[in-house]
């Protein structure tokens, strides 16, 4: 193809999504279109599998019947996220097995609030309430995104992920309501989850690198900023309600704008735990690819039980 | 390292009687007992169906979206095919 003939079909397919028409997988596009995707569509699926890892930890160790069926739910949700997104992924001409091999190699990210301890029963709270408060805020604009697999995906995902959010919610208000140890808990797992959720929103507008491309292609609807603001302001009243405090001194309610003015974020923070320097990193790739290690002869017998099924029948029809 | 990969399927599920199969996604399964075991799992954890269908994706033919014009063109300009084409008088009822 020539480069004015490619130049026209560029022009012709970002006129389709100005028209908010969908991309489906086997139409024209970029190769930066493709590959803008398939990092964005494989690092949601990468977050959503090492996501199980912090939660998998308090499974076995739920205070109740009813916590330990809503957090085996919450988790077995999210291993099916990864997978909608994954196959969503594949539909562009990467294999499932490339995937895992760059999030194994440490090529592909995943979100770093994954690499944060969860050391106590109220972190379950708290993950649930502030990280897939924040994940929520994130992925409802994606319900709309111009490539098909990826909206289809996403209504999915978003349909399921608000019970995730009230399940976290209520443990922290039973534990806000509890004895004073236990609101001592809740509020110790705020503090610690706090800022990692609203980093988990990206990097400020002025760092964002693919903010201007991602909202043409609508990946993107609403800067990181006007995000991470949209989730202080509908969290702080939520943390009022149950009697915690936000652990934020300059936290202020700006009549003006209508909205919470607060504090600096420590975003040396952020960038030391996005390039593997944060306090589970290692841990967390440790059990994701020793597990997917382990399983690889399950996998393999699974295969070998399948062919020798698949020549049976052949020679049972001979 | 597992010495070969699970293939790809297609998944269909009917939500409720009366309703056609729709596809709802793919999934990675070693064969067609372990897709439907997984599509269950991965598709209908909230009662969104009542039936499902897997297919391997490698048995299915799809037309190319470049062809597009000689496909679906032709459909175009054949108004004749829809019942407003027709001219009737006012006082025709019920037609």
């Amino acid at each position: 193809m020539s480069e004015e003939q490619i130049r026209n079909l560029e022009a012709q397919f970002e006129e389709r999504i100005a028209r908010d028409e969908k991309i489906e997988p086997k139409d024209w596009m970029p190769e930066k279109y493709r590959q803008t995707h398939i990092r964005q569509m494989s690092q949601h699926a990468h977050s959503e599998i090492v996501g199980m890892l912090p939660e998998g930890n308090w499974i076995t160790r739920a205070p109740s019947l009813r916590r330990k069926v809503a957090l085996l739910a919450k988790v077995q949700d999210e291993a099916g996220h990864g997978l909608y997104l994954y196959s969503a992924c594949e539909t562009l001409g990467i294999s499932r097995d490339e995937l895992y091999e760059q999030l194994h190699s440490g090529k592909a990210k995943y979100s770093s609030i994954f690499n944060y301890p969860t050391v106590t029963w109220a972190d379950m709270g708290a993950i649930g309430w502030l990280v897939d408060g924040a994940a929520i805020i994130n992925q409802v604009p994606l319900c709309n995104t111009s490539f098909g697999p990826y909206a289809r995906a996403m209504v999915r995902v978003c349909k399921e992920e608000s019970f995730h959010q009230r399940q976290g919610y209520e443990i922290m208000i039973k534990l806000a309501n509890g004895t004073p140890e236990q609101k001592e808990m809740a509020q110790d797992a705020l503090n610690r989850w706090w800022w990692p959720s609203l980093m988990m929103l990206g990097p400020t507008d002025a760092e964002s690198v693919h903010t201007e491309q991602s909202m043409k292609w609508k990946l993107k609807r609403k800067s990181n900023d006007e995000l991470r603001q949209q989730f202080v302001d509908q969290t702080v009243p939520q943390a009022d309600l149950i009697g915690l405090t936000i652990p934020d001194p300059d936290l202020k309610w700006n009549e003006e704008r209508g909205s919470y003015d607060f504090g600096e974020i420590d975003w040396d923070e952020f960038w030391q735990v996005v390039k593997g320097h944060g306090p589970m990193n290692k841990e967390r790739m440790k059990a994701r690819v020793g597990a997917w290690e382990g399983g690889a002869w399950v996998r393999d017998a699974a295969m070998a039980y399948a062919s020798k099924n698949a020549e049976r029948k052949d020679k049972e029809a001979v | 390292m597992s010495t070969k990969n699970w293939p790809l399927w297609e998944v269909f599920v009917r939500s409720k009687n009366g309703l056609e199969h729709r596809h709802f996604g793919s999934l990675h399964a070693a064969d067609a007992e372990m897709a439907l075991e997984n599509a269950r799992d991965v598709y209908t954890r909230r009662n969104e169906g009542i039936s499902i269908w897997v297919v391997e994706s490698k048995n299915i033919t799809a037309s190319n979206p470049e062809h597009n014009g000689e496909m679906f063109e032709p459909a175009q300009d054949k108004v004749y095919r829809h019942p407003t084409f027709y001219e009737l008088p006012d006082e025709v009822k019920y037609m």
